[in-house]
């Protein structure tokens, strides 16, 4: 199962290679991991998604998470109190059907960024459910290329 | 207007004047190109005691040593490159038992750091995993913050290692100094008292339980709270064993005790925490020698954990009832709570348990091999007994007589038994020792080793000749790296594929060291070699032929559950 993890940081030389290091030295699995910094430059914000992963063990990340020296905070986030979306490209072939292209962009409020005279470049900001459909979607009409930016979350502050 | 008085100076003034305002007076090293500044300061300082030791992992054990007995931070200083990846060993050992240590390595001058310089090497990469936390400066400016922090980072919450990284070039940067008084680390704030919400469910739990057992480990014995353990177990009577790292945070001849509980542990120890219907564990990870298979370890107990590091809590045994904080606080808030309120304690249905387990004490090992040779165990009693009166530090090596050594010393006692439980180092116990002499020259210290292990850290005997450090060396040589022998003939059809070990003639290495070495052979030979070794006011070699093929009993195999106990060759699961 997938779990979404955010950890507030301090912004400071090592504190990423702290955390990586920490996943690799115990054995956890990292689907994927974005990281920057947060409005106040003194801190970064991770979103960490882990997977293969059970209750106990996602609580040792967490708690693992928390003991490093740089790490302020370490929020579990769940689909009930947080929102998490990622950046994709798609690279689509460009002799396909363009009409129905252009339908599926628009359902999933999708923007063409990018056509050449081979290639059209999709741009859609989606949960990891949509960005399947999508990616199924145009499957059939040729992908050559996905790039991801890996899941985003924010805690969302009306959920008690 | 106020002003403050600073002054400049050099960052290796910084770094001498730093350790002077942590209290520190004693540092294990060994010089190199990366921190020669730092060793002109030492030639001027009269204040800081440097040990030069003869590889660098005999000065992180050293420092370890010296930490485990005196309960102060071990302080250790390398030279980049070799200098620093020479220490990892001993930083891993100091991180998985938990002892304080600050380590400062050099490192080549900040321009030159990702070059591939002359010793260079990632010390900040290569520690990362077995530190508590590590440090690079780059910029003297933030030197006595960053040694601030070590030291309150490696003394504090559950204990460990800091490394701190010096690039070459700050240590002749001069720059103001202050020292500060206090530290805010926003990301670091341990808990020391427990909830009394949990500290109440969990005494009531222990009041109405039947066949309750303590379980102590080495955070007992990190907080210092032996007489907290020791009053609360009496006045609830429930019996107390230890895993390795707690040995002698209970007397181990007390009633109560249980003695050492796990793979070598004591048969009615492991029975009872098997039986128990709560079990009471105090600073231990429930490490996989002390439990065996966790899917039968303790099945029908409910489980009070106490630990300082929420991360050993439901790591490997699911708490029922987890109570982060330290030992000695919670214990004594514990004890405070069951004095002030009316708690109902069935003390005559834990007397029948403790009757019951009196009875299990009676399955003993009976020692098997007979031959003409020494018997290791024989040999240890008689140090055991014939030491006893001057309360020594005993230090082990790894292996079969450092499980011998906890069974046949009866310590009683906390920081008398230096010995490496958790990353289980081969070479640990001589610089150990070494360590454990500096920190009281008068105190009789004494490192059972094998002679697989002694040959692992022979060298740092130059250093206690030098030092007249008056280690006594307990060389139990069997001719075999007896541990792996053992296991080898249990499981690998006998089959002893390299563990037959040959060394030099130990009397005389000594005797080339400058120490002295005796050689025992026969039973009767025992007593006056000890006499002569103690009354030598130097480090001696006492070489102990032995008895080839013993095995260490009781043995529960790996993989086998905790009641599963060899007692002999004879008995099989």
């Amino acid at each position: 199962m997938q779990h979404t993890i955010s950890v507030l940081v301090k912004n400071e030389a090592g504190a990423l290679s702290r955390m990586i290091n920490l996943f690799s030295a115990r054995g956890y699995n990292i689907e994927s991991l974005t990281v920057s910094t947060t409005i106040d430059t003194k801190y970064a914000r991770a979103t960490i998604v882990v997977t293969h992963c059970d209750d106990a063990v996602v609580e040792q990340i967490l708690k693992q998470l928390h003991k490093l020296i740089p790490v302020i905070k370490v929020s579990d986030l769940t689909p009930d109190n947080s929102i998490t979306r990622e950046l994709v490209f798609i690279k689509v072939d460009a002799k396909s059907e363009v009409e129905a292209l252009l339908k599926i962009a628009a359902e999933f409020g999708a923007k063409i960024i990018n056509v050449s005279p081979k290639t059209y470049t999709i741009q859609a900001v989606c949960n990891e459910e949509q960005l399947k459909s999508l990616i199924e979607l145009l499957r059939p009409i040729g992908i050559k290329d996905v790039v991801r930016s890996g899941a985003v979350s924010i805690l969302l502050n009306n959920v008690l | 207007m106020n002003e403050v008085m600073t002054k400049e100076l050099t960052g290796s003034q910084i770094l001498i004047e730093s350790l002077k305002k942590e209290g520190v007076d004693t540092v294990f090293g060994y010089p190199g190109g990366a921190v020669l500044s730092i060793y002109e300061q030492l030639y001027h300082t009269k204040d800081i005691k440097h040990y030069l030791v003869r590889h660098e992992q005999g000065a992180i054990h050293a420092a370890e040593g010296y930490a485990r007995v005196t309960d102060k931070c071990g302080v250790a200083v390398v030279t980049s490159g070799p200098g620093a990846t020479n220490i990892v060993t001993g930083v891993a050992n100091a991180y998985l038992d938990g002892y304080p240590l600050v380590v400062f390595t050099g490192q080549v001058g900040a321009n030159l750091i990702g070059n591939d310089a002359f010793q260079e090497a990632d010390i900040l990469g290569i520690t990362r995993s077995c530190t508590k936390h590590n440090y690079l400066v780059k910029d003297a400016k933030d030197l006595a913050q960053t040694i601030k922090e070590a030291f309150y980072i490696a003394n504090t919450g559950k204990k460990g290692p800091v490394v701190v990284d010096l690039a070459k070039n700050i240590l002749d940067q001069k720059v103001e100094f202050e020292y500060p008084k206090e530290v805010y680390l926003e990301g670091y704030n341990p808990t020391y008292k427990g909830n009394p919400k949990q500290i109440s469910k969990a005494l009531q739990l222990l009041c109405s339980a039947k066949r309750p057992v303590i379980i102590a480990g080495g955070g007992v014995l990190s907080s210092n709270a032996s007489r907290e353990l020791t009053e609360l177990s009496k006045f609830l009577n429930i019996p107390v064993a230890t895993t390795l790292m707690g040995v002698g945070v209970y007397p181990m001849d007390d009633e109560q005790s249980l003695g050492m509980l796990g793979m070598h542990g004591n048969y009615w120890a492991n029975y009872a925490i098997c039986e128990c219907d709560v079990l009471f564990a105090i600073g231990t990870r429930f490490n996989d020698r002390a439990t065996g298979p966790l899917s039968r370890f303790a099945k029908d107990a409910q489980i009070i954990h106490v630990d300082i590091d929420p991360c050993s809590i439901s790591k490997n045994v699911p708490a029922h009832i987890p109570i982060v904080g330290d030992a000695g606080i919670i214990l004594q808030d514990m004890l405070n709570e069951l004095k002030a309120q009316n708690y109902e304690i069935n003390k005559e249905v834990k007397h029948k348990w403790l009757e019951k387990i009196e009875k299990w004490k009676e399955k003993r090992v009976i020692p098997e091999i007979q031959s003409e040779k020494l018997h290791a165990h024989m040999v240890l009693e008689r140090i055991a007994e014939y030491t006893k009166p001057y309360d020594p530090v005993i230090a082990t090596e790894v292996g079969q007589h450092q499980m011998w050594t906890v069974q046949a010393f009866n310590f009683t006692h906390p920081r008398r038994l230096v010995t490496s439980g958790g990353l289980g180092t081969m070479g640990f116990g001589f610089p150990a020792a070494m360590g454990a002499g500096v920190a009281d020259k008068n105190r009789l210290v004494i490192n059972i080793a094998g002679d697989g292990s002694i040959q692992m850290n022979i060298q740092e005997l130059a250093t206690c000749v030098e030092y007249n450090l008056p280690v006594k060396v307990v060389i139990m040589n069997n001719g075999y790296l007896g541990m792996v022998r053992q296991w080898q003939e249990k499981l690998y059809h006998k089959h002893y594929s390299y563990t037959k070990i040959s060394g030099p003639d130990f009397v005389k290495v000594a005797e080339a060291y400058g120490a002295k070495g005796i050689r025992v052979e026969r039973e009767d030979e025992i007593i006056p070699a000890l006499k002569a070794a103690i009354e030598y006011p130097g480090p001696v070699f006492l070489d102990f032929i032995l008895e080839p093929f013993e095995t260490v009993y009781p043995w529960v195999l790996a993989g086998k559950p905790m009641h599963e106990v060899l007692l002999s060759s004879k008995e099989d699961y």
